[in-house]
């Protein structure tokens, strides 16, 4: 009986062990990849290894890596492993967006209508970068800076307590 | 003045002495462990008294926390309307601390203070000095399995905890809360990376569980033979391994960078 329990005992360590190097630790992925795309972009903000890739709401892939463009360009370079079985047309757009005003960032992929699709290694070259939460800030304020005084009054109120 | 640095220069000498000592039955224990006889059946006995017996407190424990993280986390992260990243957070301090910090604590008080006890017991009723006698070792014989045993259920029983506490803090975020359970399962998927949260928090556990171990059968081997003496094995026991663990999380989180 007490063999049984160790045994039992050390086996559902080890499955919890396995649980969290393969299934937390691991590859976020688990569907087929295997095609390799490639997307420029000026500004990435906080996208980061092993963000999602989705089209339509629906993850197909994760981010790879993130590098510097060879090119020389000073232009961010997205490495992303996506199910290589997607037909994805040769005109398909890429867009960092956020999930929620400050939740993670991911790669949404818009197809597009051509008829040649990309191949392993293709590169995206319809880009839009990330929205940086600070510099939309640094535009609010600068315009706000440019209004008239009159509205200072009202902007004074103290901050709600809503904790 | 001079007594108090008389006092000072014989602790600190003392101190040292004891450190030697420490380490001199540490490696005396790991020569045992890989020399004959293997002592299995000893072993097994051990892991069900030490790893066992700690499962229920190691388990309740870890969903306990588990669910207070996803209530706490829940009442900060709503605040920046950034509650989706409750899987981020339950999961990262879990892994990262929680798992391995608190099951050493766990574990000391719930196995190592039997340890100290039993081997404490052991010397005040002269039953080491009768192994001696029949020219058995008592490091050997009685402390090497006991130490092993926690050395290998100190990560299972870890891991164990993380995977409680995972699911207490999705059923508190997910239940009763009503976050998303595919956001839950995907912020935790995409912030515990394999070499920095995991093999960081194996590490951390097989770490804790080797200094639980050598202090509590330390203490137990060198208690005074009588009942003070064991009682006073069995807290140090406790309170020494926890600081112990508590310096040592500090030190490895700082190298580790995890």
């Amino acid at each position: 009986m007490r063999d049984l329990l160790v045994g039992v005992f050390v086996l559902s360590g080890f499955a919890a062990l396995a649980y969290l190097s393969i299934q937390l630790g691991g590859s976020t992925y688990s569907g087929p990849g295997g095609l390799l795309l490639y997307a420029s972009f000026d500004e990435v903000g906080g996208l980061a290894a092993r963000s999602p890739v989705v089209i339509g709401g629906v993850k197909v892939g994760q981010v790879k890596a993130i590098e510097l463009s060879p090119d020389g360009d000073f232009r961010a370079r997205v490495l992303m492993d996506v199910d290589e079985n997607l037909k994805l047309p040769d005109d398909t757009a890429a867009s960092i967006l956020t999930q929620g005003v400050l939740g993670s960032q991911y790669v949404g992929l818009e197809p597009g209508g051509s008829e040649t699709m990309l191949g392993d290694r293709a590169e995206i070259t319809y880009t839009q970068s990330a929205i940086v939460i600070e510099r939309l800030i640094g535009r609010v304020i600068q315009s706000l800076g440019n209004s008239s005084d009159g509205d200072d009054k009202e902007s004074r109120s103290e901050p709600g307590d809503d904790g | 003045m001079l007594a108090l640095i008389r006092h000072t220069g014989w602790r600190t000498v003392s101190n040292v002495f004891e450190l030697g000592g420490i380490a001199v039955f540490g490696g005396r224990m790991v020569y045992q462990t890989f020399s004959p006889p293997w002592r299995l059946r000893r072993l097994v006995d051990e892991i069900y008294t030490t790893g066992v017996l700690s499962l229920a407190i190691v388990l309740l424990s870890g969903a306990v926390v588990g669910s207070v993280l996803g209530l706490q986390g829940y009442i900060t992260l709503v605040r920046f309307g950034a509650e989706q990243s409750l899987g981020s957070v339950v999961g990262l301090s879990l892994v990262r601390e929680f798992g391995p910090v608190l099951t050493a604590l766990l574990v000391a008080g719930r196995a190592g203070s039997a340890v100290a006890a039993e081997i404490g017991a052991m010397v005040a009723t002269e039953q080491l000095d009768g192994l001696r006698m029949m020219s058995v070792d008592p490091v050997d014989f009685v402390a090497q399995p006991k130490a092993l045993a926690l050395l290998i259920s100190m990560p299972l029983l870890s891991a164990l905890f993380i995977v409680f506490g995972l699911a207490g803090g999705y059923v508190v975020g997910v239940g009763l809360l009503g976050i998303d359970g595919g956001t839950y399962i995907t912020n935790l998927e995409t912030s515990i990376t394999f070499r920095d949260e995991v093999v960081g928090s194996v590490l951390k556990s097989v770490v804790f569980g080797a200094l639980v171990a050598l202090i509590s059968t330390w203490r137990g081997f060198t208690s005074a033979p009588n009942s003070a003496g064991v009682s006073r094995a069995t807290t140090g026991a406790v309170v020494q391994a926890s600081v112990a663990t508590l310096v040592f999380d500090y030190i490895i989180t700082a190298l580790w960078g995890g």
